[in-house]
């Protein structure tokens, strides 16, 4: 390609701080993510000279540079203080104070941005709300977690300790849970002492064959949100003729009020390597991704080591344990976008693209990254695997409800008085779950329930006898989503959460189709008109208009995030009859 | 030196006269539209099945000679059994599918499409949607006066054209042309999310500072006068852009031997602006900057009599 490069010329630094990450590898478009992070890491931004540089070495034309760079919420053009906190104002840390947390930030250390503070969507770290991630960049950059948060709070990294996760898991034991906690996350020899790789061995033992039928015996649906057969997914990609075949773990976990997945990878990440290696081998692919997003500190660290702890004792790289079989883990950091949670959208930003959602068919089992057969499970999906593999796929199916097998495991936070990740099989129900987290806070009257996430829908406290599983929540038209329950009190602003939910979507569509791009905006302005009074018309005709807003976006958008946006709004409306009264106001 | 190099030696003479491969079968699909049962090549997309028989679906964001985006959704139709409405324009048909083109779930995503885009972007000068806007009841007005829109001033910042990105409606066109589709600069590219999504250049630097070789080929492509040549905008902010006074007359460019077909609007005898035929295969509608903006020295104007050596 004739390119045309007019940036400055980079320092020295700026070309040590990419070619740190790329080193001798092959100048390839999807290490263009890789080397932005490297440059944002060390500089606090993306310097013109840096990122002219990276375009040179990768080959990137500087304009489509540019709008990968400013399709990222971590990534910045502009020059910005060297330690940024991140202060999630979302949902969960909405309800326990994030808006004093701000203001007092906004006293302390100046205006929103230059005063080294910005706000942030979900950080899914709810069980701990209110919460904050500090990014430092620098020659040395470091990033941690605080959680609960506070001006004071933010300006020391917390101890690391392991035990402390227990905080996160309340109840003890569990099937996907024992670990956490209770074995240290960094030992290979612990995990294996515990119970771990005794999936793969077995998959190793019986091959991909066997290994697809017991997944598939196992009735294991995605536990991302979707819900799709797993077996089903693994077969397509194993059948596929085109080589290679990809495994991707999709760790962007983003949807507002989910946290199971850090969790896992925090306290529990060789159980994810040693499902994500299962999936490779069953499905023929030697090349694995782990996509996890840029707000996962800890998880990220952890993965990273247990990856590399992995490869050192050969549960990765060639020949693995002598059966002559590879799989190998590269991690991609994700850059502030939940878009990139949907799984096409994933692969453009693995690719080095704006993380832009693609329509589908084709399918990933077709043609996924790279335009190649890929498979792509969540975190929590994965971790299924090595369970399904010891205990046998019957034996599993026989986990939970004939339609929704094994254990599962929820999200509970808000006005709970222990806040936390709950693991149960199958067949509980929202009432048992919000007991187990040991009731409202206070011992306040429930008001509503925001079930599956800002994509999910609201439920009232008439429906706490609904069973958590695919088939119960589907007859009573809400969703599992992605395992979240968050409980408000009946002193809750629900017009606030309301509002709250639409900036949300507002602020994170891709902006790629009309229908979302423009519809999350006009129902956000819709709601704000509802809650001001400032009516266009009467109130029946702004609902009629509301509505329509929402059909469009759920029938004509590309991908689930524009289908799902007006979701959690409507059910508000109508489940919690939020503007049945005579004031248009909840 | 190698005696025998491969490179001389002759291919041996075929023992039989060769023969012709067969024609290669072309699969035929069968589904029905609104209806009626339609049989179309198995690689069809369903807007080719709707306009093989006359049924006609609104575009925005396709062109025939860009490769779909499935953007701006407008194309949409309701296949029986899928949960959401397809793109037309890029989904290819299936055996047996059933497809409605004006069910009530298209009519309303249409209507709402034009009305979010009538009440965000400046239309003025996008005839098409316009007519689209009307035809599908779009009543942007319902949304109010105090919301968000892309206006923003003109980008003017070279002799060429203009581009006036109030006006644009994102159907990502002219990205593809300057890029893999037609022209492969790269000088522009969608940057920013969401609502704030737009095109730029690399760092937002003006055009002569860009990657532009100013062959105008986004101009060609946009629907929505988003891009324009400057003479036309010069004109239309005087008042005297007149299109029933105009004249198109199809020639071959005079520079070099390509020979591509230039179609010259002309108003009171003057070149007002140069576009090409999307269907003539010399070109496919893309020009260069001297086909496209290289037509002053036919204009006897007096202004342009200084010596060119100087």
């Amino acid at each position: 390609m004739d390119l045309h490069f007019q940036g400055p010329e980079a320092s020295a630094e700026e070309r040590a701080a990419v070619d740190g990450v790329l080193r001798d590898q092959p100048a390839h478009r999807d290490l263009l993510l890789p080397a932005l992070h490297a440059a944002q890491d060390r500089f606090g931004w993306v310097t013109p000279g840096a990122l002219d540089y990276i375009c040179r070495r990768l080959s990137v034309p500087p304009a489509e540079a540019h709008g990968v760079v400013t399709f990222y919420h971590l990534l910045s053009l502009e020059p910005m203080p060297a330690a940024m906190t991140h202060v999630c104002d979302d949902i969960a840390c909405r309800v326990q104070g994030a808006e004093r947390l701000c203001d007092e930030l906004a006293r302390r250390l100046g205006p929103e941005g230059e005063g080294g503070w910005k706000r942030s969507p979900c950080l899914g770290l709810c069980e701990r709300a209110p919460a904050a991630v500090v990014i430092r960049a620098g020659a040395a950059p470091s990033a941690f977690a605080v959680a609960p948060a506070s001006a004071e709070a933010i300006a020391t990294e917390p101890e690391e300790d392991f035990t402390a996760f227990r905080r996160s898991v309340p109840r003890e034991g569990g099937r996907l849970l024992h670990r956490i906690g209770r074995v240290d996350p960094s030992s290979l020899s612990g995990y294996l002492e515990s119970g771990g790789y005794a999936g793969l061995r077995r998959a190793i033992e019986i091959g991909p064959a066997a290994v697809i039928g017991e997944v598939s015996a196992s009735k294991l649906m995605g536990r991302g949100g979707a819900a799709f057969p797993t077996g089903r997914k693994w077969e397509a990609v194993a059948r596929a003729s085109a080589r290679p075949h990809y495994v991707i773990c999709n760790a962007d976990e983003s949807e507002p009020g989910t946290f199971k997945d850090r969790v896992l990878m925090e306290g529990d990440p060789f159980a994810v390597v040693e499902g994500m290696t299962i999936a490779g081998l069953a499905t023929g692919s030697e090349r694995g991704f782990l996509y996890i997003r840029g707000e996962y500190p800890l998880a990220l660290r952890r993965m990273a080591a247990a990856i590399e702890s992995a490869r050192a004792g050969g549960w990765l790289g060639r020949d693995l344990q002598g059966s002559g079989l590879s799989f190998d883990i590269e991690i991609r950091r994700g850059a502030g976008a939940y878009i990139c949670g949907e799984e096409t959208a994933l692969f453009n930003s693995i690719e080095g693209k704006r993380g832009e959602p693609r329509n589908k068919p084709p399918f990933p089992s077709e043609a996924g990254v790279f335009g190649k057969p890929t498979l792509v499970n969540n975190v929590e999906t994965l971790v299924n695997i090595p369970l399904i593999l010891r205990l046998g796929g019957e034996a599993y199916a026989k986990i939970g409800t004939s339609a929704s097998t094994g254990p599962k495991l929820f999200c509970v936070s808000g006005h709970v008085e222990r806040p936390g990740v709950y693991e149960v099989d199958f067949g509980a129900t929202l009432g048992e779950l919000i007991a187990m987290a040991g009731g409202v806070t206070g011992g306040r009257r429930l008001r509503a329930v925001l079930l599956g996430g800002a994509a999910g829908v609201f439920v009232g406290p008439d429906q706490l006898a609904m069973p958590l599983t695919f088939e119960g929540t589907r007859a009573a038209a809400a969703t599992l989503g992605s395992g979240v329950i968050l409980a408000f009190d009946d002193s809750t602003d629900l017009g606030d959460i309301l509002l709250r939910i639409a900036a949300f979507f507002r602020d994170e569509s891709c902006g790629q189709c009309v229908p979302c791009r423009v519809g999350t905006v006009r129902q956000a302005e819709l709601l704000h008109r509802l809650r001001s009074g400032c009516l266009i018309g009467d109130l029946a005709t702004e609902l009629a208009l509301l509505r329509e807003i929402g059909q469009v976006m759920r029938d004509a958008s590309i991908c689930g995030l524009g289908q799902t946006a007006s979701s959690a709004v409507e059910s508000a409306l109508t489940a919690l009859e939020l503007l049945a009264g005579p004031e248009p106001r909840s | 030196m190698i005696d025998d190099s491969l490179w001389f030696r002759p291919p041996p003479r075929p023992s039989q006269t060769p023969v012709a491969p067969p024609r290669p079968l072309i699969g035929m699909v069968s589904l029905t539209i609104d209806g009626q049962s339609v049989e179309v090549a198995a690689s069809s997309t369903i807007l080719e099945a709707c306009r093989s028989i006359g049924v006609e679906i609104p575009t925005l964001c396709y062109l025939e000679n860009l490769t779909p985006v499935n953007v701006c959704r407008i194309c949409v139709v309701e296949v029986t059994g899928a949960r959401v409405l397809v793109p037309a324009c890029s989904r290819r048909v299936e055996p047996g599918m059933e497809i409605q083109t004006d069910s009530p779930r298209v009519a309303l995503a249409r209507r709402m499409v034009m009305e979010f885009l009538a009440s965000s972007v400046d239309l003025s000068t996008a005839p098409q949607a316009l007519e689209y806007a009307r035809r599908y009841g779009a009543r942007p007005e319902r949304h109010g006066a105090a919301i968000e829109t892309v206006e923003q001033p003109v980008k003017i910042d070279n002799d060429l054209y203009v581009r006036d990105y109030a006006k644009c409606i994102l159907c990502y066109k002219c990205v593809e042309a300057c890029g893999t589709d037609a022209q492969n600069t790269f000088a522009i590219a969608v940057a920013g999310r969401g609502f704030d999504a737009r095109i730029s250049t690399e760092a937002d630097v003006p055009l002569p500072d860009s990657a532009c070789v100013y062959c105008g080929n986004c101009i060609g492509v946009c629907p929505t006068g988003a891009l324009m040549f400057r003479s036309e905008f010069e004109m239309r902010e005087s008042g005297t852009w007149d299109e029933s006074r105009q004249s198109k007359t199809d020639t071959i460019c005079s520079y070099c031997g390509v020979g591509c077909t230039l179609t010259l609007h002309v108003q009171e005898n003057r070149i007002v602006k140069v576009t090409s035929p999307m269907d003539v295969e010399v070109t496919h509608g893309n020009l260069c900057i001297k086909g496209r903006f290289g037509f002053e020295f036919v204009h006897d104007d007096p202004k342009e009599e200084s010596s060119p050596v100087g």
